[in-house]
């Protein structure tokens, strides 16, 4: 299991954000295929993901999926009042490893190892944004035991702790003052960087089958902070009049960093013996992330409003097993995003989308199957900005920054199933 | 199943390729509307050629209020545009060098380790007598006034060393006997800014109202009525009928190719940090040396020079110095009524010879304290307070000697109120000219004058970032001021300033629409650890 852990961390290096705010939904090749849906669908171990109930209901003894995503992520700005452009391609490999293995008739228990949030923005290094970000780094592995308990025919919880494992790195211009920069022309910059950040949570949900046809779900993620402590706080390309000056000295810092609350409800139904629709609705608690304060062991403060308010996602799955070989899934969703205007910060660029998915299932037997799905995300042009930040030098605001920003996403994805 | 895996590779590849599209690219809109900028020819002095800090140098004039323009002229079918070469200031002092003797002073910068402004260490790199001949784009010309623009020879080296030639334009002329206006037509121009005028009152202000040997002085031709701008001093006021004549036949051979342009008013230069920032009363009796020496000081002089005024009618034009709050400084007002002779009697009665009596009452005669109606220039604060080398044997004894305190300052550091109300006429005078020249020629006028005063209050740009008239005082505030070291010239972010008001009036006047120069990305004062 270390070994796989080790493996699965070397593998997350650039997971980008896709969702709203840095929720990276990718959680499984099947599911993500019938538009990320799952709380109440039960195909694969998966569902150690999105509904830990719904293990119980697993045909095989033991199921494991094993996948990863190639997510790449671009995004425009420009703004036209001054001539500005910027772009930032950003690729990631969210992966997941789920395994579920039935105790008995109302005992299953799974593991699943996930990685839920991230967020990997690369700007040019002094770009016009760059007192906000020239580039993050942002990843979290979820490791999550647990179990599903079967109460009767028709109705199972499931749940269990999740252990968070984090690391963040952040780099930006301290200032817009062009008098803060070195020699060569390059701008102070500051880089915040703190791994190894732990913490616990835990996942909560039941499902009931009321019917042969009809299963409803729901599924609850708790909060889990990340508290970086002691990280460093480095500044680079400090000039030589303020080199001396402490608060430009090397120092460690503090910040907390939520991963908000998820809770999730839905439905499915088996509409013929070949054909699945699937409904999920996320309501994510991004309210709790109300700034990214970060605290200077020197005693400064940065303090970066962000405001999130919470959001939804709607999510609609279809998926038709064709024959024993092959089986079909598509899918489209809404994701709102959960930041408000003015406060638009290009460390996330992203409004809200709408994601359309495919994908198939090829079994090349009774235990092993392989799964492909394709995600495309679609997002409009928006006209926003970031009017919250500070200058540290003057402590006057600094100008609202913004303009029009497009993104694009998609991500091909393979998975592997095996199960007896 | 390996087909397969070929066609998910070609489908990840169609992607892969997908960018994100605007519905209007950034530049969809931008147009030079009635304008050509195909050829476009600054005019102008110091402030068109981009001097800062006290100094052209080469970073500097890279910011140049012309440069900042033709890049954004660049979108919209502006052609290139050159500016006179100073690819040899290799270390970016500026200064200059004549015949390997340094003739002008490197760029000013703060020195960090001392907390004042300085002249960067080094020796200048740019030989004016190494030639590179032009004509450019940029024709601003550091010192030229209106009249020199017309004026033929006004780049011959020889010239130099009589007054008649101008060493930046001299590098740049494209043969001795050109004109600099000669040379802005020889580039053909489709489209020009003409900010020329500025220095037909400035170097009277910046020299307190002093020829160059500080105390005789400077004329203003609107009051002797001279109109031959061949028989001017340097530091005169010119005639408003030779501007205006100048001015119209100047902007009458811009416009002469059919080109449009946007010509601009003459900042009211009195606003400037170079006459705001020295305060008129910065002796606190701690500066003083205390209560003993002030008390010292109005026994033997303040006391005794109140006395004599008092006597002939003026009781405020020097008093006791105070001990409690910051006092004036004396001055030498060359308008103030000659005292010398009574102030020589005075002591003469008190028992000093006459000899004695004379030399005192010669340094004294013309002094008065400063009041707020006087504007004390930026390079006094490096005077104030120390000794006068060239007060007489007979003052040092005595101790009388001390800059501002116990000797009048000389002319050339105060622009008294009298001299300040002749340059605000003058400017008035020219910028009336300039409007109505401009308005008979249905050119845009930039009206560098309202925005210098609204600078004095705090300038509040399309950012909501307000910016001031004030010099540095430290780097919490740098990021609101304007003008570079020299106090009198903007400095980067300034010079953006500027830009985007001339961009704002070209978008109305002639249709276009540009992009402005984000304020933000430019620079104010250059700062560096030690010297």
């Amino acid at each position: 299991m270390r070994k796989l852990l080790s493996l699965a961390l070397l593998a997350l290096a650039g997971t980008s954000v896709y969702a709203g705010g840095y929720r990276v939904a990718m959680q499984g090749q099947k599911q993500l295929a019938m538009g990320h849906t799952g709380v109440a669908v039960v195909n694969s171990a998966e569902v150690s993901f999105f509904n830990p109930a719904g293990m119980a209901y697993l045909e095989n003894k033991f199921n494991l999926s094993i996948g990863a995503n190639a997510l790449v992520a671009k995004t425009k700005f420009q703004n036209s009042t001054y001539n500005w452009t910027a772009s930032t391609t950003n690729v990631g490999t969210p992966l997941e490893v789920y395994a579920t293995y039935r105790l008995n008739d109302w005992l299953t228990a799974g593991l699943a190892v996930y990685t839920p949030y991230g967020s990997a923005v690369e700007w040019d290094q002094g770009w016009e944004g760059s007192h906000l970000v020239n580039n993050i780094d942002l990843q979290a592995i979820f490791v999550q035991p647990s179990v599903s308990i079967r109460v009767g025919e028709h109705f199972s919880v499931g749940g269990g702790p999740i252990y968070a494992i984090g690391m963040v790195k952040f780099n930006r211009d301290v200032t817009m003052n062009p008098a803060f920069q070195s020699a060569d022309g390059t701008a102070t910059n500051l880089t915040i960087e703190d791994s190894g950040i732990t913490a616990w949570g835990y996942t909560l949900g039941f499902m009931f089958n009321p019917t042969d046809k009809i299963r409803l779900g729901m599924n609850y993620r708790s909060e889990i902070t990340m508290e970086a402590r002691g990280g460093d706080a480095n500044f680079y390309n400090v000039p030589d009049f303020a080199t001396n000056d402490p608060s430009f000295q090397n120092t460690t810092f503090d910040a907390d960093l939520p991963l908000p609350a998820e809770l999730t409800v839905g439905f499915s139904y088996q509409i013929t013996d070949k054909w699945l629709m699937a409904f999920d609705y996320n309501y994510t608690m991004w309210d709790s992330y109300k700034a990214l304060d970060v605290k200077f062991a020197n005693g400064s403060e940065s303090l970066n409003p962000r405001n999130y308010k919470n959001s939804s996602t709607f999510r609609i799955g279809t998926q038709y097993q064709a024959n024993d070989k092959f089986t079909f899934r598509a899918g489209w969703y809404h994701d709102q995003s959960p930041v408000q205007d003015g406060y638009f910060a290009p460390e996330t660029p992203r409004n809200d989308s709408m994601g359309f998915t495919g994908g198939l299932t090829y079994q090349l037997n009774q235990k092993f199957g392989v799964d492909f799905s394709f995600l495309y995300l679609h997002f409009d042009e928006i006209d926003n900005s970031y009017d919250y930040s500070t200058d540290p030098i003057s402590g006057q605001p600094n100008p609202s920054f913004g303009g029009t920003y497009k993104s694009v996403v998609f991500s091909p994805g393979l998975g592997v199933t095996y199960s007896f | 199943m390996k087909n397969k895996f070929i066609y998910l590779a070609i489908l990840a590849a169609g992607f892969a390729s997908c960018e994100p599209e605007f519905e209007n690219d950034v530049d969809a809109n931008y147009t030079s509307g009635d304008a050509d900028f195909t050829s476009y020819v600054a005019v102008g002095n110091s402030l068109t050629a981009g001097y800062m800090d006290g100094a052209v140098y080469r970073t500097g004039q890279e910011n140049s209020y012309p440069n900042m323009l033709a890049q954004q002229f660049a979108l919209v079918g502006g052609g290139s545009f050159t500016q006179p070469y100073y690819g040899d200031d290799v270390n970016n002092l500026g200064g200059l060098m004549l015949g390997g003797v340094q003739i002008a002073a490197t760029r000013l910068v703060i020195d960090a380790s001392q907390g004042r402004p300085e002249n960067i260490v080094g020796t200048p790199t740019i030989e004016v007598s190494d030639i590179h001949a032009g004509p450019y784009n940029n024709m601003g010309v550091p010192g030229a006034k209106s009249f020199h623009l017309g004026a033929n020879g006004y780049g011959n080296i020889a010239g130099i060393s009589i007054g008649a030639a101008n060493p930046y334009f001299v590098r740049m002329a494209s043969s001795s006997n050109a004109s600099v206006l000669e040379d802005a037509m020889a580039m053909n121009p489709t489209f020009f800014t003409n900010w020329i005028g500025s220095n037909d009152v400035l170097s009277y202000a910046t020299n307190g109202g002093a020829q160059s040997d500080g105390m005789t002085p400077a004329a203003d031709h609107n009051e002797t009525g001279n109109t031959d701008p061949s028989t001017y001093g340097g530091n005169d006021i010119t005639n408003a009928m030779v501007f205006g004549s100048v001015y119209s036949s100047i902007v009458n051979t811009l416009i002469s190719g059919g080109a449009k342009g946007v010509v601009a008013t003459i900042p009211s230069v009195t606003s400037i940090p170079y006459f705001t920032t020295v305060p008129y009363a910065p002796l606190s009796p701690a500066a003083l040396g205390g209560q003993t020496n002030i008390d010292l000081l109005n026994t033997n002089l303040y006391g005794p020079l109140d006395a004599v005024f008092t006597a002939y009618g003026e009781s405020d034009r020097v008093n006791p110095l105070s001990g409690t709050s910051a006092n004036p400084i004396l001055i030498y007002d060359a308008d103030a009524a000659d005292r010398t002779a009574q102030i020589s009697g005075a002591l003469q009665m008190q028992g000093y010879p006459a000899s004695v009596a004379n030399e005192i009452g010669a340094a004294y005669g013309k002094a008065r304290q400063a009041t707020a109606n006087d504007l004390v220039v930026l390079p006094a604060s490096s005077v104030i307070g120390t000794v006068n080398a060239g007060a007489s044997a007979t003052l040092t004894s005595l101790g009388l000697n001390i800059n501002g305190v116990s000797y009048p300052m000389a002319n050339n550091w105060v622009l008294t109120a009298n001299e300040k109300a002749k340059v605000a006429d003058a400017t008035d005078a020219f910028n009336t000219t300039i409007v109505s020249i401009a308005t008979a020629n249905n050119l845009a006028v930039a009206d560098m004058n309202a925005l210098m005063n609204q600078l004095v209050s705090g300038l509040r740009i399309e950012t909501g970032q307000i910016f001031t008239a004030n010099y540095f005082s430290g780097i919490e505030t740098e990021n609101e001021v304007l003008f570079s070291l020299d106090g009198v010239h903007p400095n980067a972010r300034g010079y953006a300033v500027i830009t985007n008001s001339i961009i704002n009036l070209i978008n109305q006047h002639y249709n276009a629409n540009l992009p402005l120069k984000y304020v933000s990305d430019y620079p104010g004062i250059n700062i560096v650890g030690s010297n």
